[in-house]
C-alpha cells in the first residue's frame, strides 16, 4: 500500500518537532519493528523509545506524587510522568486504537505544547515533553482507529513494509542543518491548499503538516527551494492518506482566478498544473475503504475517536467522586493521597511521641474512595434499511431515530447504529456519545434490497454484549417491519429466514439483553409480533404511536434497564 | 511551588486570518467580563487554542490560566498545603488553579473531556465569583473572578446541553472553505513556525494597536448608553427566538454594548446587537441539537425582523 515508508521515517528524523510523529497500521512484526529501527538509527545522536500503554492512568501518564517516596523522605517527592520522560525522545504509543480520548488529548496537548503541565495530588510543575509519537495501530476493522486529536497531529498514516532506507544519520544530520533555509513559494502552498480542499480534507493541519514534509524532503536531497517531487511525495504521504472524498478529474479554478489570472497568467496555470501533479500523486496513497463507501460515511469514520478503551479500570466500578473517612473493610478501596492529607497536619506532633517513624499515620487518618456506580446506558438502533422497509418507511424510522438520539444526547446515554439491508448487516457506529456522527451516519444510511434480518439480530446480539463487557447496560431498539426474505448464508429464501429471525430472536430472552421492537410498517403484521415475542421485547408499532411517541417509550425502557442494574 | 510557565512565544492574536466572531467574542469578553465565558467549538486544527493563548500574550495584566488536562479537584479550587503539613505541621492553605485566575481568564481546552462535576464547580465558581473550600479541615473563601473560556470538537462528544447556556457567548469555528484563507493561514503559521521571534516583532504594532482598543474599550464601557429602542430590541429578539429567562437578554446588551465601546461609538446600535445576537443566543435556544442547519439561521431571520433593513 504505501511505498514511501522508509521515506517517511527519513523525514521525520529530519524534522521531529514539525512532523509530530507517524502512525503505523500494522499487526505487530517484521515490518513494525524494521521501520521503527530505521527511525531510531536515522536520527543523529542516542534517542530513547520509550512505550507508553494504552491503557495507563493519568497518574502515570502526566505525573503526580510519588507517594511511597513521599512517605519514605517525610517531604512532598514528584513522581515524573511518562510525557514528561519521553522529552527529547520516541514515545511509542502501544495499541493506539484503544486510547481513551482523555489520553488522547493529554498527547496530544503535550504535542502542541511540547510541554506538560501536572496539577495534580497538591502538586503543581511544568516539564518540557518534545518527543517523537509513534502511535501502533492494530485496528483490525476500520472504525478502530487510534483516536481523532492523535491522527490529526501526526503527518504520516503508514502501513509499512520492509523498505531499505538509503541514509545514514550523517545525511539526516546534513538534512537539518539545511532545513531553516529551506523556502516555499507562494504557488506552491497554494498548490497544497487546493490539493486538501479537492480530497476533503477538514482540518488545516493537514496542509500545514505536508509543506514541513516537502521541506523536509527538499533538504534530504540537498536543495534549498521545494520543488513539485517534494510537494508530490508529501501528497503521497500526507495528504492522500487523509483524503474523504475521491477528487473529480478536472478541479475547480480557485474562486479569485479572475483579477490574479490577468495579472500573471503564466504563474497561474503552473499553480494549477501543480495542483493537478499533487493530486494524482495523493491518489495513489488514497485509504482503502475509501473506494467502497458512500462520501459522507467515509468521514465520519474518519472521526473515530478510540471510545473501545476499557471502561471498568482496574477493577474499580464508576467514575471516583471523592474520598470519604471510613474502615478498611472487604473491597473498601483506600485513597492515598487524602488518607496522607488527612495525617499531615499532625505529623509535627505525632513525630515528637514516637520516634523511628518519618511519618504517622493512624487509623482515624484513613480515608477511603467513593465511586459512583452509575452505569452508563447504551441505546443500540437497528435500522432495518431494506427494500420493504425502504419502500414503506425508512424516512420516518430514520426521523424516530434521529428524535431517540436527541433524547439520549440530553440524558448523556451512549448511542450505537446498526443498519442491515442486501446481504449482511453493519455495525456502522460503536457506542459514541457524538450526535454528530451518529447523525452523520444516519443520513448516508442507503435503502433498498433484501431483508436479512437475523442477521441483523446477530450483530445487534454482539453489540449488546459488547457493550455489557465494557460496562455499560445495553438497550436494543429494532426498527423493522419484521418481514425477513434473505437467510444467513445469503439466500433468498423467505421461510427459512424468518425461522432463523425468530431463532435469533430467543438470544435475546436467554442472555437478558433487553430489546423494543418498532413496527415500521403501514399494516403491522403479525410477523413482526412474533418477533417482538421471541425476543421478549416491548413491542410498539410506529403507525399508531407517532414518533415521539416512541422516543418517549425508549427513553422510559432506559432508565428501567439503567436502574434495575444499577448496583446498590 | 512552581508554576506553569507561559508558552515562549505564542503566535500573535492580530495574525490570525479569518476566524472574526471567535477573535470578536473573545474580545468582548475581555472588555466586559459580566458577559460570561466564551465556549469555541468546532473543527480540529482551526486555531482555537492559539486564539486564546494569543489574546493572553496581548494582554499582559491580565492572568490567563490554563486548566492542565488530568488536574484533580485539589488543584482547581486549592486544598491543604502538604509540603508544610508535612515538613512544619502547619495547617496552611494551598490557593488552587481558581484563585490564580482572579481578574482574569481560566482556559480549559477539551472542556467536553473534563469531568462533568469539574465542570458544574467551574461554572458555579465563574458564576458567584466566590470560591469556597469546606475540605482537610480548612474553611475558606477567597475571589475568583474570571472569565470561563472552554473549546473542544464536537466529534469529541457533545457538552451537555444543561451546560451550555452558562457560557455567556458561544462560537461555532469551521475550517475556512476557500483556498485564499487556507493559503494565508500556512503561510502565516510557516513564517512563525520558521522564525518566531521576526514573525512576532512584524505584527508587535498589530497586536498593540488591538491591545490599544480593548483598553480604550474597557475605559469607556461605563459611558457606552443603550440607544433609542435598544433594550425594547433586544428583548423583542429574545422572545421571537425563544430564550427564557432575563440571562439571554443580558447577554445580549452586555455584548453589544462591549462592542458598541470597541468600536468606539458613543451608543449601541441595532448594527450592534446584529452582531452579537448568534454568539449571544444559539445556545440558548430550545432547538432539535439534530436540526442541520442549527440554531443560527433562526436567529438571522428573528434580526431580520427586529431590525428591517
Amino acid at each position: 500500500m504505501n511505498d514511501h515508508s522508509a521515506c517517511a521515517a527519513a523525514l521525520l528524523a529530519v524534522d521531529p518537532r514539525g512532523l509530530g510523529g507517524a502512525s503505523l497500521r500494522a499487526r505487530p512484526g517484521v515490518e513494525r519493528d524494521a521501520w521503527i529501527d530505521t527511525l531510531v538509527r536515522l536520527m543523529p545522536g542516542r534517542v530513547a523509545c520509550r512505550r507508553i500503554p494504552s491503557n495507563v492512568g493519568d497518574g502515570r501518564l502526566l505525573g503526580g506524587l510519588d507517594l511511597a517516596a513521599t512517605l519514605r523522605a517525610g517531604r512532598l517527592v514528584e513522581e515524573r510522568g511518562l510525557l514528561a520522560e519521553c522529552d527529547g525522545g520516541v514515545a511509542i504509543l502501544a495499541m493506539a486504537e484503544r486510547a481513551s480520548p482523555g489520553m488522547a488529548a493529554s498527547l496530544a496537548c503535550a504535542m502542541d505544547s511540547g510541554r506538560v503541565a501536572v496539577a495534580r495530588d497538591g502538586l503543581e510543575r511544568s516539564h518540557h515533553a518534545r518527543f517523537l509519537l509513534v502511535a501502533l495501530d492494530e485496528g483490525a476493522e476500520p472504525d478502530e482507529q487510534p483516536p481523532a486529536v492523535l491522527l490529526d497531529r501526526v503527518a504520516f498514516h503508514l502501513a509499512p513494509g520492509l523498505e531499505d532506507a538509503p541514509w545514514r544519520a550523517d545525511d539526516i544530520a546534513e538534512a537539518r542543518r539545511r532545513l531553516p533555509r529551506v523556502s516555499a513559494d507562494d504557488a506552491a502552498l497554494q498548490a497544497l491548499a487546493q490539493a486538501a480542499i479537492a480530497l476533503g480534507i477538514g482540518s488545516q493541519r493537514a496542509e500545514l503538516l505536508a509543506l514541513r514534509a516537502a521541506r523536509a524532503h527538499a533538504a534530504l536531497q540537498g536543495r534549498i527551494a521545494i520543488e513539485p517531487i517534494d510537494l508530490e511525495v508529501a501528497a503521497h504521504l500526507v495528504l492522500g492518506p487523509r483524503a474523504t472524498r475521491i477528487p473529480s478529474p478536472s478541479p475547480p479554478p480557485p474562486p479569485n482566478a479572475p483579477d490574479e489570472a490577468e495579472q500573471n497568467g503564466g504563474e497561474q496555470e503552473r499553480a494549477e498544473a501543480l495542483q493537478e501533479t499533487i493530486v494524482e500523486a495523493a491518489q495513489a496513497s488514497l485509504p482503502p475503504g475509501l473506494l467502497g463507501m458512500a462520501g459522507p460515511t467515509a468521514s465520519s469514520r474518519g472521526g473515530k475517536a478510540g471510545r473501545s478503551g476499557p471502561a471498568l479500570r482496574n477493577g474499580i466500578r464508576g467514575r471516583r467522586i471523592g474520598a470519604r473517612r471510613g474502615e478498611l473493610q472487604r473491597g473498601a478501596r483506600v485513597d492515598l493521597v487524602e488518607t496522607l492529607r488527612a495525617a499531615a497536619p499532625w505529623q509535627a506532633l505525632r513525630r515528637r511521641a514516637r520516634t523511628g517513624r518519618r511519618i504517622v499515620i493512624l487509623p482515624q487518618d484513613l480515608r477511603l474512595s467513593r465511586h459512583e456506580a452509575k452505569r452508563r446506558s447504551t441505546a443500540i438502533f437497528v435500522v432495518d434499511a431494506s427494500g420493504s422497509a425502504a419502500l414503506h418507511r425508512l424516512a420516518e424510522a430514520k426521523g424516530a431515530v434521529l428524535l431517540m438520539l436527541a433524547d439520549c444526547y440530553v440524558r448523556r446515554d451512549e448511542v450505537a447504529l446498526v443498519a442491515f439491508r442486501g446481504s449482511a448487516a453493519d455495525l456502522l457506529l460503536p457506542p459514541t456519545r457524538s450526535l454528530v456522527r451518529a447523525k452523520k451516519c444516519l443520513t448516508a444510511l442507503p435503502g433498498g434490497g433484501g431483508t436479512p434480518l437475523a442477521a441483523g439480530l446477530d450483530a445487534a446480539f454482539s453489540a449488546a454484549l459488547g457493550a455489557r463487557r465494557a460496562g455499560a447496560s445495553p438497550l436494543v431498539v429494532l426498527l423493522t417491519d419484521g418481514r425477513a426474505n434473505v437467510a444467513r448464508d445469503g439466500r433468498p429464501d423467505r421461510a427459512s429466514a424468518e425461522a432463523e429471525a425468530d431463532q435469533a430472536g430467543t438470544l435475546f430472552v436467554r442472555h437478558a439483553v433487553p430489546s423494543v421492537l418498532v413496527d415500521v410498517s403501514p399494516q403491522p403484521r403479525p410477523q413482526a409480533c412474533r418477533l417482538a415475542v421471541a425476543m421478549g421485547a416491548r413491542y410498539a408499532p410506529l403507525p399508531r404511536a407517532g414518533a415521539a411517541d416512541i422516543a418517549g417509550t425508549v427513553a422510559i425502557e432506559m432508565a428501567r434497564h439503567a436502574d434495575s442494574l444499577r448496583p446498590a | 511551588m512552581k508554576t506553569p510557565t507561559r508558552a515562549a512565544r505564542a503566535f500573535p492574536f492580530s495574525a490570525i486570518a479569518g476566524q472574526d466572531e471567535m477573535k470578536l467574542a473573545l474580545l468582548i469578553a475581555a472588555i466586559d467580563p459580566s458577559v460570561g465565558g466564551v465556549l469555541v467549538f468546532g473543527d480540529r486544527g482551526t486555531g482555537k487554542s492559539t486564539a486564546v493563548r494569543g489574546l493572553a500574550a496581548l494582554l499582559p495584566r491580565v492572568p490567563m490560566v490554563d486548566l492542565p488536562l488530568g488536574a484533580t479537584e485539589d488543584r482547581v479550587v486549592g486544598a491543604l498545603n502538604l509540603e508544610r503539613a508535612l515538613a512544619e505541621g502547619v495547617k496552611a492553605f494551598e490557593p488552587g488553579l481558581l484563585a490564580r485566575a482572579d481578574r482574569g481568564f481560566l482556559y480549559v481546552d477539551e472542556v467536553n473531556l473534563l469531568e462533568d462535576h469539574l465542570v458544574d464547580l467551574l461554572l458555579d465558581v465563574a458564576a458567584s465569583g466566590e470560591n469556597v473550600v469546606e475540605r482537610d479541615g480548612l474553611s475558606v473563601r477567597h475571589p475568583a473572578r474570571f472569565v470561563l473560556v472552554g473549546s473542544g470538537n464536537p466529534e469529541e462528544g457533545e457538552l451537555r446541553p444543561q451546560l451550555l447556556d452558562r457560557f455567556g457567548l458561544s462560537v461555532e469555528v469551521r475550517t475556512p472553505p476557500d483556498v485564499a484563507t487556507r493559503v494565508e493561514v500556512m503561510r502565516r503559521r510557516d513564517a512563525f513556525d520558521r522564525e518566531p521571534e521576526t514573525f512576532c516583532r512584524g505584527w508587535r504594532r498589530e497586536d498593540g494597536k488591538v491591545r490599544a482598543r480593548v483598553e480604550d474599550a474597557r475605559e469607556r464601557l461605563p459611558r457606552v448608553d443603550a440607544g433609542d429602542g435598544v433594550l425594547e430590541g433586544v428583548a423583542t429578539l429574545c422572545q421571537k427566538v425563544g430564550t427564557d429567562g432575563l440571562r439571554a437578554e443580558l447577554t445580549v446588551f452586555r455584548a453589544a454594548r462591549a462592542l458598541a465601546a470597541l468600536e468606539n461609538s458613543p451608543c449601541i446600535g441595532p448594527n450592534h446587537v446584529r452582531r452579537v445576537a448568534p454568539p449571544a443566543l444559539r445556545h440558548r435556544l430550545r432547538r432539535d441539537p439534530l436540526d442541520e442547519a442549527g440554531s443560527t439561521p433562526r436567529i438571522e431571520r428573528a434580526l431580520a425582523e427586529v431590525y428591517p433593513a
